[in-house]
């Protein structure tokens, strides 16, 4: 083997580290600001945008999950609640309808007693005027009879005696 | 790191599976480049042949393949060699000299010389060299000297600052790298990023969320931000580097130990720097009994030096030693002079090949990861 041709295989040439120097530099600077700060940043903005997406999305199925669980809960309060209306409403009707049964009772009784009364004093105004129709009619009576038995005197006197005869036993 | 290979190995195996077709058609390229009989003259004894037969020398062939050179060779050989020119820039005594590589006329033995600025440059084994005055008994104007057959040339060199074939090809993978890059980046801009991606930013996106999570995060944890685009960039020029060293007529840059001592030059420095409490303490007060620091603390203080070291020669020597195989594979078929040693050749070299898409991706991984365990 010949050693010139070796040599030159593992000796590093000048003017190719000079070039390779100036270019790697050069490349390095390029590549740096036009192709990786970019690229990288882009990538970057992708990871970062589809992490963001994938977290809002589980975001968007707790929030949903959450807001069925709440649908439900409310439905359930509706409907307890209805139930408590209804119940309510049933009581209520109860006791109206209770009510309104103790007072017509009361109603009746009143009315009743209010006829009562009424009659009672109807019934006394006219045995009132019964009796004093009865009186007058009694003092007409008397006086004709005043005047038939007053007519003479012995039939006074037999009318007085008559009378006192009636005071003594009273 | 292996289950990190594994989580991945999808992605891995689809591209072996498109690079796998890829290279199947071009591997009849490869078998036909060192076609004429090409025998590097210069490294049968003491580099100056003329002998036209004999043994064809592979490794002057694998060698060609793996080195840096001045022009860049498509196929032919000799004076029918189809190969664009590249421009030679030399720092010599007479200041900066610059022509064009064809000056040379395909010339690497060091018989033609360019006269320029006043001085006179030859190109010996694509290597520049002031000529001699006159030429020797072969036509070379460079001294050479073998010393148990090793050849050494005793002319003083320019200092080289040339565009070679590898500079040539960074240059054309930065290009397409800033433009790939920085259109994806523009489809982000015009797409937004609220819907999916779409053609080659589906395509890369993963690799560059790899590079973020697994390479960035995984190693260094918190504050890994800083790092990703140093990392993503080592990681893709490494990455195409590799891919288009696969290509027949692709130069071999990430094969090339001056590249990988940038690279790993530059991690070094940036540990370094950013080296945080931990890391620093690892090294000067290391868990373990105070009777062994003596012996720990100078180990760790290598280790400051012999991780990034390990990272140049590893990736250097993954592509080089994959490379070297292929075409000693192929070299087969013109050292048994036969065409039916040619589909084991070929079937060897194709699963080299397939094993080397996987390296591309693999060690443009290792350097990156190791870069941040560094």
């Amino acid at each position: 083997m010949n050693l010139f041709i070796l040599a030159s295989l593992i000796e590093p040439a000048v003017g190719l580290i000079f070039w390779t120097t100036i270019t790697f530099i050069l490349l390095l600077v390029l590549l740096g600001k036009f192709a990786w700060k970019p690229i990288l940043t882009a990538i970057k903005t992708r990871e970062k945008g589809i992490e963001d997406a994938l977290a809002s999305a589980e975001r968007a199925l707790n929030d949903m999950r959450e807001l069925k669980s709440n649908n439900e809960k409310s439905l359930a309060e509706a409907r307890a609640a209805r139930d408590i209306l209804m119940k309510e409403a049933r009581e209520t009707k109860d006791a109206i309808i209770a009510e309104a049964k103790t007072k017509a009772q009361a109603d009746v009784e009143r009315i009743m007693s209010s006829a009562r009364e009424q009659i009672a004093n109807e019934k006394n105004a006219a045995v009132a005027e019964l009796k004093n129709q009865v009186a007058a009619l009694s003092i007409e009576i008397a006086e004709k009879i005043l005047r038939s038995e007053l007519s003479s005197d012995e039939k006074q006197k037999a009318l007085v005696n008559n009378l006192m005869k009636d005071v003594n036993l009273n | 790191m292996t289950s990190k290979i594994n989580t991945n190995s999808r992605f891995l195996y689809f591209f072996l599976v498109v690079f796998s077709l890829l290279i199947g058609f071009s591997a009849p390229v490869y078998c036909s480049e060192p076609h004429e009989d090409s025998i590097d003259q210069t490294h049968d004894e003491v580099g100056h042949g003329h002998e036209s037969s004999g043994p064809v020398d592979i490794t002057a062939v694998a060698f060609e393949h793996i080195l840096d050179s001045h022009s860049w060779h498509f196929w032919g050989e000799g004076h029918d060699a189809v190969s664009a020119p590249l421009p030679v820039i030399l720092k010599g005594n007479n200041g900066i000299t610059v022509f064009m590589s064809s000056e040379f006329h395909h010339d690497t033995k060091g018989t033609v010389v360019v006269e320029k600025n006043g001085e006179r440059f030859v190109n010996f084994e694509e290597k520049i060299y002031y000529a001699n005055e006159t030429p020797n008994e072969y036509g070379q104007y460079v001294t050479l000297t073998a010393v148990d057959k090793e050849v050494s040339v005793a002319n003083e060199a320019p200092l080289d600052f040339s565009i070679t074939k590898n500079v040539t090809q960074m240059f054309i993978s930065v290009a397409l790298l800033v433009w790939l890059f920085t259109s994806i980046a523009n489809a982000y801009k015009t797409h937004g990023v609220t819907s999916a991606p779409k053609g080659k930013q589906s395509f890369f996106e993963p690799l560059i969320v790899f590079v973020r999570d697994d390479i960035a995060k995984g190693n260094i944890g918190h504050g890994s931000e800083k790092y990703v685009p140093y990392l993503l960039t080592v990681f893709f020029m490494i990455l195409v580097n590799n891919v288009f060293g696969l290509i027949p007529i692709g130069a071999n840059l990430t094969g090339n130990i001056a590249f990988t001592l940038v690279l790993s030059v530059a991690t070094l420095i940036i540990t370094n720097i950013n080296g945080n409490k931990n890391y620093w303490s690892h090294i000067f007060l290391p868990h373990a009994p105070k009777a062994i620091w003596p012996i720990l603390i100078p180990i760790e203080i290598v280790g400051i030096l012999t991780k990034p070291f390990a990272l140049m020669i590893r990736l250097f020597a993954n592509i080089t030693a994959g490379h070297i195989i292929v075409i000693s594979l192929v070299g087969l078929i013109f050292v048994f002079k036969t065409i039916y040693i040619a589909p084991v050749s070929v079937a060897f070299a194709l699963f080299i090949d397939v094993l080397e898409c996987l390296v591309a991706f693999l060690q443009a991984y290792i350097f990156t990861q190791q870069s941040e365990q560094a």
